[in-house]
């Protein structure tokens, strides 16, 4: 009872707070239909979660981290703890792609977006999704690039999609465990203001891979130039998401750390999307002459009939 | 007792109640009578019930008895049907075929886990077994669809076929997602059906394109 009336006490605090920066806001409380009755913190929500208020930065950091400590209160063997990363609602989800896609300078991803309220809904699905797409897109393209050719004999490929869903997880979630351990670890020799946990990393990596599956589409496009494009293009924008939330956890650290640590995660961030289209989309070639080749009953599958 | 000599209960006051016992006791003597029973009965007891199913899948209405009387042997049917049917892909190497036996498998009974999961971990009010015997069931389009390809594949393997075979598996995926999301919506909270769905379309997605890239020998 008593960390339930604290735990008002924080929301209402919050909520002041929110009226205070912004008085003609209209709170709104959403109240879930109690379907888990035993996760009783299902119908306290913060008011006003929709608003793209300017209400960001450090100094909310530490009542964030007192509700995020409140909520996650059942013990981690029972199915309601993990619950609790699932909490979230359509447009939320919605909302948080929208802000990987289009990172606005100067507002923190996590801060903005994810408010203590990481799930694991997003990047699961999104690692899933650009899984598929990458051997699915890996494959139509090989298929229009060799199209044509005599000797050329269609195959589904299907094992790339083992070694695309292999690569991508792992990234997703090895990737945030070294830095929320780097993180840790440095938080312990220099105080900074801005920490994360590792749900939030994990929030942050796996939003900022959504920005490569229209770009795994488009990388069906056979040609150099208009990949590189649009790599180097979604590079930048989840790049930009990436570095706008880390480099404040680091900037009070050593400079030449803080610099190292954000050119790592964009050196990796880089190798994953490089390392997609090597591997996975065939060199589209020049246009060759037919060679003369004796037809022979080879086992070519789709004729084109004209 | 003087006090009472004066009450009396009317005769016309009818006794209510039960005085039979619940209909529970009456189990040990319907497990006795299906034990006496001709094993044709039971079999076809149990084939009727999944028979139905199938009709349910394939004119998708809100229905409880889908979700009521749940079985997975339709959907190990239907899974192992379709995973036959994708053998036979031809292969350069072992590396660039289709998708083995054991790959399909593992795709669809996983799938529908990780399905299942996510609806129950955002809220969903409906059973573990009973979502999985939905999405198994309603794979039954897609395996009529890989049965459709094959054929059309017997007559040729040119690109009207492929248009045949884009068609037949592109309207058999919808089918399937539609069918699903009409048992499955329901039971999710209404701000988060969208959600629930999604993965559901990935799901048969992934199906539907293994049943488009088969390539015969």
């Amino acid at each position: 009872i008593a960390c339930l009336v604290m735990y008002l006490f924080a929301e209402f605090d919050d909520a002041a707070n929110l009226l205070a920066a912004n008085p003609d806001a209209t709170t709104i409380s959403i109240d879930e239909p109690v379907e888990i009755p035993k996760n009783q913190h299902s119908h306290l929500q913060e008011p006003g979660r929709e608003e793209d208020d300017e209400l960001l930065g450090t100094d909310d950091s530490d009542k964030t981290e007192l509700l995020a400590g409140q909520k996650k209160s059942a013990p981690f063997w029972t199915f309601e703890y993990y619950q609790t990363f699932f909490d979230v609602d359509t447009y939320q989800v919605l909302d948080r792609i929208k802000g990987s896609v289009f990172p606005v300078p100067g507002k923190n991803f996590v801060r903005l977006y994810i408010r203590s309220n990481p799930d694991l809904y997003g990047p699961f699905w999104i690692c899933a999704t650009l899984v598929f797409t990458i051997a699915v897109s890996g494959n139509l393209s090989n298929f229009f690039i060799h199209l044509g050719k005599p000797t050329y004999h269609y195959v589904p490929e299907f094992r790339k999609v083992s070694i695309a869903a292999t690569t991508i997880y792992a990234y997703a979630w090895l990737v945030p465990l070294a830095l929320w351990g780097f993180l840790m670890w440095r938080n312990s020799k220099v105080m900074n203001i801005v920490s994360y946990s590792f749900l939030e990393i994990v929030c942050v990596y796996g939003y900022s891979l959504f920005i490569y599956i229209p770009t795994a589409i488009l990388w069906i496009i056979p040609q150099k130039v208009v990949r590189w494009v649009l790599m180097v293009f979604s590079l930048c924008l989840s790049g930009s998401v990436l570095v706008m939330t880390f480099w404040p956890a680091v900037r009070d650290d050593n400079r030449r750390i803080a610099v190292a640590t954000v050119a790592a995660i964009l050196l990796l961030h880089a190798l994953l999307a490089v390392g997609c289209l090597a591997y996975f989309f065939d060199a589209p070639e020049l246009e060759i002459p037919a060679p003369i080749i004796p037809a022979h009953n080879g086992t070519t599958v789709i004729t084109k009939s004209h | 007792f003087p006090g009472l000599a004066d009450v009396s209960i009317s005769q016309d006051i009818p006794v209510e109640g039960e005085i039979t016992v619940p209909v529970g006791s009456h189990s040990p003597d319907e497990d006795f009578s299906t034990l006496d029973e001709p094993v044709k009965d039971t079999i076809m007891r149990d084939l009727k019930a999944v028979g139905k199913k199938f009709v349910h899948v394939m004119y998708p209405r809100k229905s409880s008895a889908l979700l009521r009387d749940w079985d997975l042997w339709g959907p190990l049917v239907l899974c192992v049907s379709l995973a036959l049917m994708l053998q036979g892909g031809s292969a350069d190497s072992k590396d660039d075929g289709g998708p083995q036996f054991a790959e399909v498998f593992v795709i669809i009974w996983f799938g529908a886990v990780v399905i299942t999961l996510n609806s129950k971990l955002l809220g969903g009010t409906i059973s573990f077994f009973q979502s999985l015997c939905v999405l198994g069931y309603c794979v039954m389009p897609l395996t009529v669809a890989m049965l459709v390809c094959r054929l059309v594949l017997l007559a040729g393997a040119g690109t009207v076929s492929f248009i045949i075979r884009l068609i037949v598996v592109g309207a058999m995926f919808a089918w399937s997602t539609l069918a699903s999301t009409a048992f499955l919506a329901d039971s999710q909270p209404p701000n988060r059906k969208a959600l629930v769905v999604y993965p559901i379309f990935l799901f048969y997605f992934v199906i539907s394109w293994m049943i488009l890239t088969f390539t015969p020998q």
